[in-house]
């Protein structure tokens, strides 16, 4: 249990370049998709059982020692949209330079030296919660936690949104956030003796359709 | 000197001063400051007037995407390989400040795209007048206030006014028309900051951004030395 | 070939059934169809096919699959063959009476130079029914796939039942993609909230293998906000799409198809101005499968 180092990778001060960046939040509030709490509420909902889902196994497998090239190819094959792939690996760069500032050492140094061009950020979350210190469930936490808390504070931004809202509709998702983290830890475990393809592949269509959007939009306040 | 503020050398940080390689890596300025205080027209002049001399590249912050890059194209002061546009999530001074990352990419992908460079000019977002640059990101930065803005704001000060290694009063052409006292901007600024240097210009006049130029130089002279 | 009159007797376990199709050139610049194996509730005929294109259509698809049935339907086309195959109406996800999921797989294999056009009409989640469908689809190099799948929420006005869908394809041995969308009472809570289907009752995607892609991938295409068409990590190319109903989906997938379907001819011909590269190598002059032929069935058309 390392449990400070936790709440420092979880802190979304940790400069690692998501506060740049919506999860889809900004493309669904364009659309008319999110308008209040409740729309949020019910976005950051499917994107916590879908992408946070996957997120969160790859983070888990990643801090369980799985080969970090095996588990970017399942993550691309996870993000059909090349915009997230992008958006993916480009955090996951800024995350490894923000993770080996903070806790030097070999592992993470081999990680950026081996894979040049980046892995999806959820890959290296793993490899750097172990360098810190930090377990499976910590990582799979981390994403699932970080996969609803970005987009929720996006939206106070895009909407004006009462920031005492969005944190209640974080409130509210932490059973399911839970149950998340249980599940990607499970398959996790599952990925390393059967494969990777024994991690969640949980789609949200309009989460890839809206991001190609988006990306194709001039005039956005979040990357992605 | 300021120049050797920076901490060397640290793992995955920006700030090291070297490349990979053990040669120095570009010199890094910010240019920052309140909206419409002409932080852009200052860089466009700057690269008009430092391009037949060095190799430089710029980095915009802006807090809609591409507008001001795109006014650096634009004017065609670089060539588009070497500006590039950061995003900020509508937070243009936590870009620059608290989460450095997405600039330091932007830095990094530059030099490895159009290096070596001599200078790259990394331009914060219109923010307000406590927003600096992180030592993290930048070696040095400019703050870029304009007499329209009010000719008190030297007297205000913040950490922009006082604590830049530059401060750039901006339009002084425009003077009369505000009713802005220029003598009292200026002693002000110098009470504010000290030894720190502030340069009156107007971009519209002969002299232009020459002396901001010259004083570029002077610090690439020493970064280089 | 078993008709629907032979069902075999359901019992707690619910039905197993395994359909087999086998396609390979038949030496006369056709396709042969050494295996037609129907089973069951997959029964399987023969319908004309078109030049040296083989055509199978699954019939009798209407009365499930119930829950606790097991479906495999298998396909494979050699190096070289043309196969398409659809149905003749579209599948209904129904309630078992165990409570239990039923289960649809699917697994294609397409050899070099081989096309498989795969289109069935839509699956239609019936309310209170359970269904888990898994279709894989292994390509060779050179191997091209085409490949619809439309999902349908509820007959009309009716909510859905718990419904899983997991696509995954891998062409030379190499994953590309892998999805798995969850929707209905026994889903994850938010799939139908804005981040996934918003609301919307039809889902479907098109998936589309050609080895011209590879050095010339589609550029990344919107059609609307509920439409898009992307290139994939390797040569082939996704289309997704939401709407409100059978007819829309199908008119944006075919829309969006026929783009892809461009752009693969573009590359086509790029390639063949350029040999060697990897399109012409791989026998793209060929065409894409069925090219021509791709929407001339009316949109959300279900009729035998």
């Amino acid at each position: 249990m390392n449990r400070a180092a936790l709440l420092l990778l979880a802190d979304g001060r940790f400069p690692a370049g998501g506060h740049a960046h919506s999860g889809g939040a900004e493309a669904a509030v364009r659309a008319g998709r999110i308008t209040d709490a409740a729309s949020l509420e019910a976005f950051c909902r499917g994107r916590l059982h879908t992408a946070g889902l996957v997120a969160a196994s790859l983070a888990a497998a990643a801090a369980l020692g799985a080969e970090p090239g095996e588990l970017d190819a399942a993550a691309d094959a996870r993000t059909p949209s090349p915009a997230l792939r992008d958006t993916a690996r480009r955090l996951g760069r800024q995350l490894l330079r923000a993770g080996r500032t903070t806790w030097p050492g070999g592992q993470l140094d081999a990680l950026a030296t081996v894979f040049p061009r980046g892995l999806h950020q959820p890959v290296v979350l793993g490899a750097v919660a172990r360098a810190a210190g930090l377990g499976p469930e910590d990582a799979a936490y981390c994403a699932a936690y970080e996969s609803v808390g970005g987009p929720a504070t996006a939206t106070v931004r895009l909407l004006s949104l009462d920031p005492f809202d969005a944190t209640g509709v974080l409130a509210r998702l932490a059973p399911d956030t839970d149950r998340v983290a249980g599940r990607a830890v499970r398959a996790a475990r599952e990925a390393l003796t059967d494969g990777v393809d024994a991690l969640p592949a949980a789609s949200a269509p309009l989460l890839e359709i809206s991001a190609e959007a988006h990306a194709a939009r001039g005039g956005r306040l979040f990357a992605s | 000197m300021h120049l050797h503020r920076h901490h060397d050398g640290l793992g995955g940080s920006g700030a090291a001063a070297h490349r990979p390689d053990g040669t120095r890596r570009a010199l890094r300025l910010g240019l920052g400051g309140p909206v419409g205080s002409g932080k852009t027209a200052t860089v466009a002049a700057l690269c008009r007037q430092l391009r037949p001399e060095l190799s430089l590249a710029v980095v915009t912050n802006d807090i809609y995407t591409r507008e001001d890059a795109e006014f650096l194209l634009r004017e065609a002061v670089l060539p588009p390989e070497r500006i590039t546009a950061v995003e900020t999530g509508a937070c243009p001074h936590t870009a620059i400040r608290d989460d450095i990352s997405a600039n330091l990419e932007a830095v990094e992908e530059l030099e490895e795209r159009s290096g070596p460079l001599d200078l790259i000019l990394i331009e914060s977002g219109g923010d307000n007048l406590t927003a600096t640059f992180s030592r993290g990101l930048v070696d040095a930065q400019i703050f870029v206030i304009d007499v329209a803005g009010g000719d008190d704001i030297p007297r205000k000060g913040g950490p922009g006014v006082t604590t830049a290694d530059l401060l750039v009063v901006n339009k002084t052409d425009l003077a009369p028309h505000v009713g802005a006292d220029l003598a009292r901007m200026a002693a002000d600024a110098k009470a504010q900051r000290a030894e720190l240097p502030v340069v009156l210009q107007s971009l519209r006049g002969e002299a232009g951004v020459a002396e901001v130029a010259a004083w570029v130089r002077e610090r690439l002279a020493a970064w280089q030395a | 070939m078993a008709g629907l009159n032979t069902r075999p007797h359901r019992g707690t376990a619910g039905v197993r059934a395994h359909a087999r199709i086998a396609a390979r050139p038949d030496g006369r610049g056709g396709t042969a169809l050494p295996v037609l194996a129907g089973d069951g509730p997959l029964a399987l005929r023969r319908t004309r096919g078109t030049g040296d294109e083989a055509r199978v259509t699954v019939v009798g698809a209407m009365s499930g699959p119930l829950g606790g049935d097991r479906f495999l339907l298998e396909a494979e086309v050699a190096e070289g063959a043309r196969l398409r195959v659809g149905s003749a109406a579209a599948t209904l996800a129904l309630p078992g009476q165990g409570g239990e999921p039923a289960r649809y797989e699917t697994r294609l294999r397409v050899g070099a130079g081989g096309a498989l056009r795969w289109e069935p009409e839509p699956l239609i989640s019936v309310r209170g029914s359970d269904l888990r469908v898994h279709t894989r689809a292994d390509v060779a190099a050179g191997g091209r796939l085409l490949l619809r799948e439309e999902l349908v929420l509820g007959r009309h006005g009716e909510p859905p039942g718990t419904l899983a869908s997991r696509l995954t394809l891998r062409v030379a041995g190499r994953l590309l993609l892998d999805q798995d969308l969850a929707c209905g009472p026994g889903a994850p809570g938010g799939w139908d909230g804005p981040a996934v289907l918003g609301g919307h009752r039809t889902v479907g995607q098109v998936l589309l293998v050609a080895p011209e892609f590879a050095s010339r991938p589609p550029e990344p295409r919107l059609l609307g906000d509920t439409a898009a068409l992307v290139p994939l990590d390797g040569p082939a190319a996704l289309i997704t799409a939401v709407a409100q109903d059978a007819l829309t989906l199908r008119r944006l997938l075919s829309e969006a198809t026929a783009a892809a379907e461009e752009a693969m001819a573009a590359a086509t011909g790029a390639a063949a101005e350029a040999p060697g590269a990897a399109g012409a190598a791989t026998g793209a002059a060929d065409g894409p499968a069925g090219t021509t032929r791709a929407d001339a069935r009316p949109a959300g058309s279900t009729a035998r």
